[in-house]
């Protein structure tokens, strides 16, 4: 099994700062994807309330960011962590940069939802749009769950969804301009969907780059930048030994 | 005793016995470099208690290689094999070979003195001879007849100057060694041994009984030091093996359980057994 058991440490609380780490990072997924889960529901049922709620609080994420970083410091500085210590805290720093990130995106669809939840146009697009944002953000459920349980396997699988979220996001661009040739008025209320669109597509990257971080922790194998074919053959070597 | 042992040191079992296949770890990438030192199958015997199972591998030449692993576990055995140190103890017994470069150090031909010139030891606990700064670095050269004021004065100099010494002792160095400062003493010691030009440098814990800067100074040497010695480094500071060496061997209870380069054994070994000594896991 791909998944990671980790013994306890003769330093107890060398245990505890590491799991505190982990907790603090899930702590961080679960705020940025209900703060997903609320920008969907901004769009799909008009909800200004849900999408003013985004669009103001994604300091929270911002916060979280920098209490974990100086975290990752404080045990780097104390602990020197080895092997899979060290890439747990590696794959941590460069984890919440990317959830980070995230949030920001997410933040973007709060402003763009406030704006079209106000204007009163037909949303016949809006159906393509959510089943898009739906898809990236079971990807991102997946890949905290596969964080919380360090399975490389599933990350993978996360991984592997990225080309059909770009298939996605190139169907909606088409359908979008499509709209905007056929009526110029709508030109600008389109341009938001194209932006809200935009941001699903990132959110997806920032998903897959977080399935990479957690192949590396569990694997030891750098896999930025390699083929979904190359990182399959990578895990199927690993998995014998 | 029950039975007695098999052979007796010193040995030299040529390699015909061939290592067994499952204990032979893979062979080690040293990006091209030459072996300086191969042990072959060698087993150490305390009396009856075995201290070394059959450990195989090779040392590569001029770069410096760690022995790491908990008391008890060997390294510093093994590292005391390299130059026959362990001759001087009752009751061991070796099997299995040792080789620098394509001479067995165990053959019974071997001129053990010879041989410890070749290979110099610098240990834990400095051991300056109560003699001055000078006579403790020119001994060797000495003990080999050389008598020329001036050759000596060369050698004294070169050395004090390799082992990162000569500017803080240069005024002083008719001085007695003992007035020294103990990480001056280890430095000083380390300038005996290159005074004599050996082709490797055995450190056997050499910075554990020193203050944090000593200990710096040392492994600056040592990084300086490689560019003409092989050395291999027995040391109990994780993080300073990770600092210091280009190879990292990871022992326990006599094995040697994982032999690669440092930095893939300090990220990513391949051995539970290494990680868990490694992140502190060990019980």
């Amino acid at each position: 099994m791909a998944s990671r058991q980790i013994p306890v440490h003769i330093s107890q609380q060398f245990d505890n700062e590491l799991n505190d780490l982990r907790a603090k990072v899930l702590a961080m997924g679960g705020l940025v994807e209900d703060h997903l889960t609320r920008a969907l529901s901004a769009l799909g049922n008009s909800d200004s309330e849900a999408a003013e709620y985004v669009a103001t609080n994604d300091y929270k994420v911002n916060a979280l960011e920098v209490e974990i970083d100086e975290e990752c410091t404080r045990i780097l500085l104390r602990r020197q962590p080895a092997a899979g210590d060290l890439r747990l805290v590696l794959a941590v720093s460069k984890t919440i940069t990317d959830l980070e990130r995230i949030g920001d995106e997410v933040e973007k669809v709060g402003r763009m939802a406030l704006e079209l939840t106000t204007s009163e146009s037909p949303k016949s697009y809006y159906v393509g749009i959510l089943s898009m944002g739906n898809h990236v953000k079971r990807m991102l459920h997946e890949v905290l769950d596969a964080f919380a349980r360090m399975d490389s396997q599933a990350a993978f699988h996360v991984a592997k969804q990225d080309p059909e979220v770009d298939e996605e996001n190139n169907a909606i661009m088409r359908q979008l301009i499509t709209y905007m040739m056929e009526d110029p008025r709508s030109i600008s209320q389109v341009l938001n969907a194209v932006l809200a669109v935009r941001a699903f597509e990132r959110i997806g990257d920032h998903a897959n780059n977080i399935g990479e971080y957690i192949i590396y922790f569990v694997e030891g194998k750098d896999v930025r930048h390699t083929s979904l074919e190359d990182i399959e053959q990578e895990l199927k070597l690993s998995s014998k030994n | 005793m029950s039975e007695p042992q098999e052979k007796v040191l010193p040995m030299s079992e040529p390699l015909e016995n061939e290592p067994l296949a499952t204990d032979a770890p893979a062979p080690v990438d040293f990006g091209g470099r030459d072996v300086c030192l191969t042990v072959a199958d060698l087993d150490l015997f305390y009396s009856e208690k075995q201290a070394l199972n059959g450990v195989n591998m090779s040392i590569p030449e001029k770069m410096v290689t760690a022995f790491i692993g908990p008391s008890g576990c060997g390294k510093s055995t093994l590292l005391r094999c390299f130059n026959r140190m362990n001759d001087l103890i009752d009751g061991v017994t070796i099997n299995g070979s040792i080789y620098l470069h394509d001479e067995d150090i165990y053959d019974r031909e071997v001129n053990v003195a010879n041989l410890r010139r070749r290979i110099g030891m610098v240990f834990q606990k400095p051991n300056p001879f109560p003699k001055s700064i000078y006579e403790n670095v020119a001994y060797g050269l000495r003990i080999q007849g050389i008598k020329n004021r001036r050759v000596l004065d060369t050698a004294v100099e070169r050395s004090l100057r390799a082992a990162a010494l000569w500017d803080e002792v240069k005024d002083r160095i008719h001085e007695s060694a003992l007035s020294l400062s103990g990480g001056q003493q280890q430095r000083l010691v380390i300038a005996r041994a290159i005074a004599i030009e050996p082709e490797v440098l055995l450190l056997d814990e050499p910075a554990s009984a020193l203050d944090p800067i000593s200990t710096l100074k040392i492994e600056e040497l040592i990084y300086e030091l490689k560019q003409d010695y092989t050395i291999v480094i027995v040391t109990h500071n994780m993080q300073q093996a990770t600092r210091v060496s280009d190879y990292t061997a990871f022992m326990y209870l006599g094995d040697l359980i994982e032999f690669g380069d440092t930095n893939k054994i300090f990220t990513n070994p391949d051995k539970k057994q290494t990680e868990d000594y490694i992140t502190g896991r060990y019980g």
